[in-house]
């Protein structure tokens, strides 16, 4: 009986082997075979996009995260819009708008005729629900609404009111006037969700996400892949071109790139720099660069000596050969950085002149600072690649190099990124990498968000706190003058160069490769996109 | 054996039971604080504060370790902090995805393997020998990441045979039923989806059974060599039995006990042990489920994602202890 079973079991094994080798073997040609029939056939309508993350969450007001965005710039729409490429405004749910003198009232005239994915008319009604809804929660529920100042009730908070003034006007009275009030609603966590859909899916909204967007959500299997298919009804006549966008998940950016060549996706995000010439040589592929809008930095924690000492941290300054790393690291495809925002956020102070890489004027500034000899310290690597930061620990054994030489002793540590990010919030570097990628291109969000003092324990990892620096960013937050703003951003980058608290390396250019029939896809610098105008030749 | 079956079964359950206490300190104890990263790196303090207060992980350890002992025992496998979804639901298809892979994987590396060491062993020192010893040397020290970059590159973009990533084509996707493709398509007569699945299952499961086909060919040689020197396998060479008799029906049941044991350790090791693989293959399995969490720091998930590795790896072994009788009627399980 014994014997028997064990038979059994030897040749079922035997079977299934011969059968999978079998198999296989005639699966390999057909593969082949219809591969080529599909890419000879009619126009493709299907994009699919191949990323590394998977989103948190369908519903953008509930996270941070930018692969949430990539998703829902697709389903939802915001009231005001960016512009392709840039953060310009432009009319979005809202044709136009009008600002009162005081800066306290806005007026936002709505588009006619829109409707949200599950039928329901979008109105002033349904902005003023989204906005009820998000502005009652909490940080942990809608964390960019903080945006605004704060919830309902919160000292911060900037709106104060908003109301439905008639059934396509919709009114926002704010407590203080915020500069870059418009700019936050075009921000893609502000996008209109249905009402009908929020109040019957509940908590489960973020796995249903309804919105006005070109297309519609059909499916989510977590980890692996995420199908949106054409709005029919959109408003924007003939358009979105695509019938359906698949978001894939591959997390390997090398398997992602085969993955491409392989016809099996038609986008990529995350394009190692050093893969740029796979792209260029292949011409059934194009390479697509994101306009920039980064700082990849080297940040200094100054409440521990030796960088406590502003000389010190100029010293390291002067002693990072940035056009060397860009080179080595980025492909040529980042800018040098002198400011801790990029070139391309208004209010950039180009008149600041960076330090030169200048390992002699290091020394000096050392010696002055009385560190003749050196010293020795810990120099964090970002344990992740970033699109500022795609190659963490190499930059680092660079600057470690360059610090050698002027007698600082760098030891290069990496830990997982939560911990990494855990240990920079608590001020426990001496020395990290980092860097931050524009919300809504204002230059609050670089300067207040990552230097000014009250942003100690969140993103001001340096624990840099400057008084002089922290009452012109609080001017330039309630100024509403354009100009104004600009030349208190600019004199806030000018404090910021003296202390020093960072070496600002790069602004990158995020690389992303295509199928060379891919047109009009233009990425957006804020990191999503939504597809409406993307389609095949 | 019914008994001794029971008895085993009964004893995995403090060795569960502390598996859950060893896992919850550990996570516990690696610094990195699950609101920060859920909330990413542009939360705010009072985000964080909410957040952690709302997970319950202000509380002290002890009540959240209660808390936790108490849903499991009602069969609840927690809430993801990082999704906010049920784990009971979640966990599936990334474990059926996983098992997918490791099944088809493991009849790749037990018929190759077992077949070379044989063959190795019944004709030891030819070249074939020597050719399958050195693969399998070579096998066990190839890195998963390499070797799966570089069958992409040989069979998906220079060949053109194979899909490189993913468990289907997404432009003709598969209706999931139970989650385990090669089921789901045939159990809807879709012959076309089922070759799919196949096709997308050779590379990776070709790359996560290279390290155990190596050691079960190293392991099945070197038991057949021990067994093939005995007194009856020469009997039953000297009656002028033909090979594949002598071996197949006299020698492999007797070589085969620790090759068992081992099949089975392997089984177990791939099954948690399939991140590299997943992750080179986008392949969404519990490998890539549980390395997410852990980069999440999301508690729920990596505690009961363990544990269902843990239970299913202990009830791998437990089913080989039991095929040890089967195949050798010598081993009995008395009280």
């Amino acid at each position: 009986m014994k014997n028997k079973s064990l038979k059994l079991l030897l040749i079922s094994l035997l079977a299934i082997s011969m059968l999978l080798v079998g198999c296989s073997g005639n699966s390999n040609e057909k593969a082949g075979g219809e591969g080529q029939s599909s890419s000879e056939g009619e126009k493709k309508d299907t994009l699919v996009f191949g990323r590394g993350g998977d989103s948190t969450s369908l519903d953008p007001i509930t996270t941070t995260e930018g692969e949430t965005f990539k998703v829902t710039e697709n389903i939802f729409e915001t009231l005001v819009e960016y512009g392709e490429q840039d953060t310009t405004l432009h009319p979005g749910l809202a044709e136009s708008w009008e600002v009162s003198k005081d800066a306290l009232t806005y007026t936002l005239k709505l588009r006619q005729g829109v409707k949200f994915h599950d039928g329901t008319d979008f109105n002033a009604e349904a902005v003023v629900f989204n906005f009820e809804r998000w502005m009652n929660g909490n940080a942990d529920d809608f964390p960019y609404y903080t945006m605004f100042g704060g919830f309902k009730g919160e000292e911060g908070h900037v709106i104060e009111s908003v109301t439905a003034v008639d059934e396509n006007t919709v009114q926002f009275v704010l407590n203080r006037p915020q500069a870059p009030f418009l700019k936050n609603l075009a921000m893609s966590p502000f996008g209109i969700a249905s009402p009908t859909a929020v109040e019957e899916s509940g908590d489960k909204f973020r796995e249903n996400p309804v919105g006005t967007g070109p297309f519609k959500f059909v499916e989510w299997k977590q980890n692996d892949r995420i199908v949106l298919e054409k709005n029919e009804d959109y408003w924007l006549e003939g358009f979105p071109k695509l019938k359906q966008v698949i978001f894939r998940v591959i997390p390997e950016n090398s398997s992602r790139l085969n993955a491409l060549t392989n016809g099996e996706i038609d986008l990529m995000d995350g394009l190692n720099n050093s893969d740029e010439a796979t792209i260029t040589g292949n011409d059934q592929l194009q390479l697509i660069e994101r306009p920039s809008m980064n700082t990849g930095y080297l940040g200094f924690t100054v409440n521990r000596p030796p960088f406590d000492n502003k000389l010190v941290r100029q010293a390291l300054n002067h002693a990072v050969d940035k056009e060397a790393i860009i080179e080595a690291f980025y492909g040529g495809k980042a800018e040098v950085a002198k400011n801790p925002m990029p070139p391309s956020v208004e209010g950039y102070n180009d008149e600041i002149e960076a330090y030169p890489y200048d390992l002699e004027k290091a020394k000096e500034l050392l010696a002055e600072a009385g560190y003749a000899d050196g010293f020795e310290m810990d120099l964090w690597a970002m344990p992740v690649a970033r699109p500022y930061m795609p190659e963490g620990m190499k930059v680092a054994e660079v600057i470690q190099a360059s610090f050698a030489e002027i007698g600082v002793k760098a030891e290069i540590q990496s830990v997982d990124w939560a911990t990494y990010l855990d240990k920079a919030a608590k001020g426990e570097f001496d020395a990290y990498m980092l860097g931050w990628t524009g919300d809504n291109g204002d230059p609050d969000n670089f300067l207040y968000t990552l230097l000014d003092k009250d942003s100690i324990g969140s993103n001001n990892y340096s624990y840099y706190s400057n008084d002089e620096l922290h009452d012109v960013l609080i001017k330039a937050q309630t100024e509403t003058e354009q100009n104004t703003r600009n030349d208190l951003y600019k004199q806030a980058q000018e404090i910021i160069h003296d202390d020093a608290p960072w070496v600002p390396l790069v602004h990158s250019t995020p690389l992303l490769a295509g199928t060379s029939d891919l047109v009009n896809y233009l990425p957006h610098p804020t990191g999503s996109e939504a597809l409406t105008k993307v389609e095949f030749k | 054996m019914f008994s001794y079956t029971v008895r085993r079964v009964f004893s995995l359950i403090p060795v569960l039971f502390g598996m859950t206490l060893v896992v919850f300190a550990i996570i516990r104890a690696i610094p990195g604080d699950p609101a920060q990263v859920i909330l990413g790196q542009k939360a705010t303090k009072e985000a964080i504060a909410t957040l952690t207060t709302e997970l319950g992980l202000d509380k002290p350890w002890y009540i959240q370790y209660v808390d936790y002992i108490k849903a499991l025992l009602t069969g609840d496998l927690g809430t993801s902090l990082r999704t906010r979804g049920p784990i009971n639901e979640e966990i599936w298809p990334y474990l059926a995805a996983t098992i997918e892979l490791t099944i088809v994987a493991m009849i790749i590396a037990i018929f190759i393997g077992v077949n070379a060491g044989i063959i190795s062993a019944w004709f030891s020192n030819s070249w074939f020998d020597y050719l399958a010893m050195i693969l399998a040397l070579v096998g066990v020290s190839m890195p998963i990441f390499w070797l799966g970059l570089m069958e992409q590159w040989a069979f998906s973009i220079e060949l053109g045979w194979l899909p490189s990533t993913g468990r289907e084509d997404v432009r003709n996707p598969i209706t999931a039923i139970t989650n385990i493709y090669m089921i789901d398509t045939l159990l809807q007569g879709r012959t076309d989806q089922f070759v799919q699945v196949l096709q997308h299952l050779i590379l990776p499961s070709l790359a996560l059974a290279t390290i155990p086909m190596a050691i079960i060919a190293r392991m099945t040689r070197s038991t057949m060599l021990e067994v093939m020197k005995s007194d009856y396998i020469r009997t039953a060479r000297a009656k002028g039995l033909k090979m594949f008799w002598v071996v197949y029906k006299h020698a492999l049941k007797n070589a085969i006990i620790p090759v068992l044991t081992v099949i089975g350790l392997q089984t177990g090791l791939l099954l948690g042990g399939a991140i590299l693989t997943e992750t080179i293959f986008g392949w969404p399995g519990i490998g890539r489920y549980l390395y997410d969490a852990i980069g999440y720091r999301d508690y729920p998930v990596i505690q009961s994602g363990i544990l269902v590795i843990a239970a299913i790896f202990i009830l791998i072994n437990l089913i080989v202890d039991l095929l040890y009788a089967v195949v050798d009627p010598r081993i009995k399980y008395h009280q």
